[in-house]
């Protein structure tokens, strides 16, 4: 009997803008599902995978449109049904689970009324049977309180269970066909393989077809049967994930896949200044509403050090930076740089303190003013420190965009005009523009693609080689963590569990937060997850 | 269709620009077009319409067209300095209190909410009774009643724009309160306060036109069209045009500053990706 419940053929979007068609966005995918199947969509943003995750519901983004090909479900092409029948099918038929929980939730509903909403709405279910089903998916899916869970609303719980609780939201019609579009991305590490072992019970018991579209191979690894590697809107790959994982047949997969399993080479960096750049002594700093963010915190950074920061969200890796540059003054302990004690206040610091210290953020959008040209934005500091001639400043900034590998005629443009992985760059020339001893990156590479992340870490290798500048690397990334640093600080609650060169801090005997951590890492094997969850019990 | 800051006009865009045109035109060449001075008195009290006075004469035997004209003089000048006086003040002062936070923001706020809970006609009233109706004194007055609620809208934008990274960036780098205002706040709040621009410049004028309806606005003999219409209402009994002149010509501006007002609101909550 042919069991396959979706097929997929030649599947064609394009965007669509007024003067026409557009660039092409997915151009002829095609792959078929069979029951208890789970397919892994993995490529770096751009792919098209979301695209294709869309199209599985009939549906596209605005300005695009699906211009050929066929998705057959059951039996039926759903590009050819009207809307109404494609409503019926959406909750029962596919469902899709989005990146962001947080953002797809109701906030002024509790999870209960929005797991139940599909199933009463389609006439699946009573009411009675649909809160049954749900506070059965809930236990399922291991939420703590599942009789009373559904009471809460969204703010009220945490980041991994809400991105559970969207999950039982998808299966509450027990839909035939789950779409997964990098559900787990937003998550901590630690947070994440929690999920991820829900996501695969869950699949597994049902026995529902699922689509999991994600940009780590290590995760996809884990839970696919299947994977489809894409690439500008093409299949570059397509087979079983073994196949894919261990014996790749093109370049780019080939590539992905080294890109996740290389690193653990160490750095050697020989750190024998006599004073530290940067030292921290039992500082402690608070928020109004929140006490002792940071207990205690005392490390030390030299010349051409790396020292990486890892712990997951909330542990104060970020308030930590806030509390070097001075945006959030300490409450006790000493910052000293270069030997001088740094006054604890922003406005207290003089003009060179300020210089000496830069930053790089996560999210290169927010980070760039986007009303400003690159000539503004990275010139700004060079005639503010510096006190330089305009045209000066033109040829350094254009020295500066050479040293990021961007194209000098770049100097004009805004940033809207950047990809992701070039604003990232920008960041960069602006924090180097002011000739800093210390840069502190905070997740630099955590809002970019693989690859996209991988060339910004050997730019900022390479600056470091050339300029000799300390790094401050503010990260739950341990893969980078091992291939850059040489120094590391685990942080648990605003406290440090573990501090030194970073060959002992991750060689045992571990502490067991460290441990934790460690193991939370997906590795690309494809029984990691099973490895993990049988360790912890 | 034409288009304005890169984007179509609407039609009731086009429409509302061409009756502000109409309007400052007539605001700015008031003295040549006219056919008189506005003081002058050329004939007998309410006369009809004719040849040489198209609207007919007003109470005095002043041309009423004229008055007209040096009316859209008075009343559209006036309103915009109100305006632009009310956002210089609303804008540094909120900006400020949303970059400085602590006691600053807290300081100006309060005193805001205090000057909030008094209704502004009244405050007007007493403020102008006291100090006279000169028009320094008049527009100051109203741009500081003004101001506070274009310190409200200010000081709610700023704050979502100054917890953005390139804002903590440039305080990092240890720029001065001037800067940030206008370097890094002011571009990322300009379109929302463009289109309040427009609505409050409607407000001010409709305030100036009740201030003079009731005799604390611009003083005689200079026209204006709130005071033409407090001096002409009694006409409307002995069914004269006369009053409806000086209030056709309010509303139609409101509504012509309006009609562009909604269209920059209009293509600010568009998304970039439809404004081609």
């Amino acid at each position: 009997m042919n069991d396959t419940i979706l097929e997929v053929r030649n599947l064609r979007v394009e965007a669509r803008s007024d003067a026409g068609p557009g660039p092409v966005l997915v151009a002829d995918a095609s792959f078929s599902l069979r029951r208890g199947d789970v397919l892994g969509l993995i490529g770096e943003s751009g792919a098209g995978k979301s695209t294709i995750g869309l199209a599985m519901l009939g549906y596209t983004r605005p300005g695009c449109a699906i211009t050929g090909g066929q998705v057959v479900f059951k039996g039926r092409d759903i590009l050819t049904l009207s809307a109404d029948e494609r409503r019926a099918l959406r909750g029962p038929g596919i469902a899709y689970i989005a990146q962001s929980a947080a953002a797809s939730f109701n906030p002024a509903m509790t999870l209960m009324e929005q797991v139940c909403e599909i199933p009463i709405r389609h006439g699946v279910m009573s009411p009675t049977a649909a809160r049954a089903a749900a506070i059965a998916l809930f236990r399922e899916l291991e939420l703590p309180d599942p009789e009373t869970f559904g009471n809460r609303y969204p703010h009220q719980v945490s980041g991994g269970q809400l991105q559970r609780a969207m999950a039982a939201m998808a299966m509450a019609a027990r839909p035939d066909i789950l779409i997964f579009d990098e559900p787990t991305t937003a998550l901590d590490v630690t947070t994440q393989v929690e999920v991820l072992a829900a996501f695969r019970k869950l699949i597994r018991e049902h026995g529902t077809a699922a689509i999991y579209i994600t940009h780590d191979l290590a995760v996809v690894a884990q839970i696919a049967d299947d994977i489809m590697v894409l690439r500008h809107g093409n299949t570059i790959e397509h087979g079983p994930a073994a196949q894919i994982l261990e014996n790749p047949q093109q370049d780019y997969t080939k590539l992905l896949v080294a890109e996740r399993v290389h690193g653990h080479t160490f750095l050697a960096q020989d750190s024998e200044a006599d004073i530290p750049l940067l030292s921290l002594k039992d500082v402690v700093a608070s928020y109004t509403t929140l006490l002792r963010v940071i207990d205690g915190v005392s490390l030390e950074v030299r010349k051409g050090d790396t020292l990486a920061v890892v712990g997951e969200s909330g542990s104060g890796k970020s308030t930590l930076a806030r509390v070097i540059t001075g945006l959030l003054p300490r409450e006790q302990g000493e910052v000293r740089f270069r030997g001088d004690l740094l006054p604890p206040a922003l406005a207290q610091r003089s003009r060179d303190q300020l210089r000496r210290i830069q930053m790089i953020y996560q999210m290169p959008d927010v980070a760039l003013n986007p009303h400003q040209t690159l000539r503004d934005i990275i010139g700004r500091p060079i005639g503010f420190y510096f006190n330089r001639s305009r045209r000066d400043i033109d040829a350094r900034v254009r020295e500066l965009l050479r040293m990021m590998d961007l194209p000098e005629d770049f100097i004009f443009r805004k940033p809207a005009e950047l990809s992701g992985g070039q604003k990232q760059r920008v960041g960069i020339a602006r924090a180097l523009a002011a000739e800093p001893d210390l840069i502190i990156c905070d997740e630099v590479t955590s809002a970019l693609d693989q690859l996209v992340g991988e060339e910004i870490l050997r730019l900022l290798k390479r600056l470091q080689d050339e300029l000799g500048i300390a790094y401050l690397f503010i990260t739950h990334d341990l893969g980078l963590v091992k291939r850059l640093a040489n120094k590391v600080t685990v942080m648990l609650k605003g406290q440090m569990v573990a501090n030194g060169e970073t060959e002992t801090v991750f060689a045992p005997p571990f502490h067991p937060y460290t441990e934790l951590l460690l193991s939370s890492v997906p590795e690309m094997r494809r029984d990691w997850l099973d490895d993990v969850l049988s360790r912890r019990g | 269709m034409p288009r304005l800051f890169g984007h179509r006009l609407s039609i009731p865009a086009a429409i509302g620009l061409a009756i502000i045109a109409l309007n400052l035109g007539a605001a700015l060449f008031a003295p040549w077009i006219a056919p008189y001075d506005q003081a002058d008195i050329v004939g007998d009290a309410w006369d009809d319409p004719s040849l040489a006075h198209p609207l007919g004469l007003d109470n005095l035997g002043r041309d009423l067209l004229t008055r007209l004209l040096f009316g859209a003089r008075m009343s559209i000048g006036l309103s915009l300095l109100i305006t632009s006086t009310s956002f210089t003040i609303g804008i540094v002062t909120g900006f400020t209190a949303a970059v400085c936070k602590g006691w600053v923001d807290m300081a100006l706020s309060r005193a805001v909410d205090l000057m909030l809970s008094m209704p502004t006609l009244i405050f007007a009233f007493i403020v102008l009774s006291v100090l006279g109706t000169d028009l320094p004194v008049l527009i100051i007055t109203l741009a500081c009643l003004d101001s506070t609620r274009v310190f409200r809208l200010s000081r709610a934008l700023a704050m979502g724009i100054a917890a953005l990274e390139y804002v903590e960036v440039a305080k990092l780098r240890g720029e001065g309160l001037g800067w940030i205002i206008a370097r890094e706040i002011l571009p990322a709040a300009r379109a929302p306060l463009i289109a309040e621009f427009g609505l409050r410049f409607s407000f001010a004028f409709l305030f100036v036109a009740a201030l003079s309806f009731l005799g604390l606005g611009v003083q005689p003999p200079d026209a204006d069209w709130g005071s033409m219409v407090r001096d002409y209402r009694d006409m409307i009994n002995l069914d004269l045009a006369a009053p409806l002149w000086p209030a056709g010509a309010i509303a139609l501006l409101t509504v012509g500053v309006n009609f562009v007002v909604d269209w920059l609101l209009s293509i600010q909550s568009r998304t970039h990706g439809e404004n081609a």
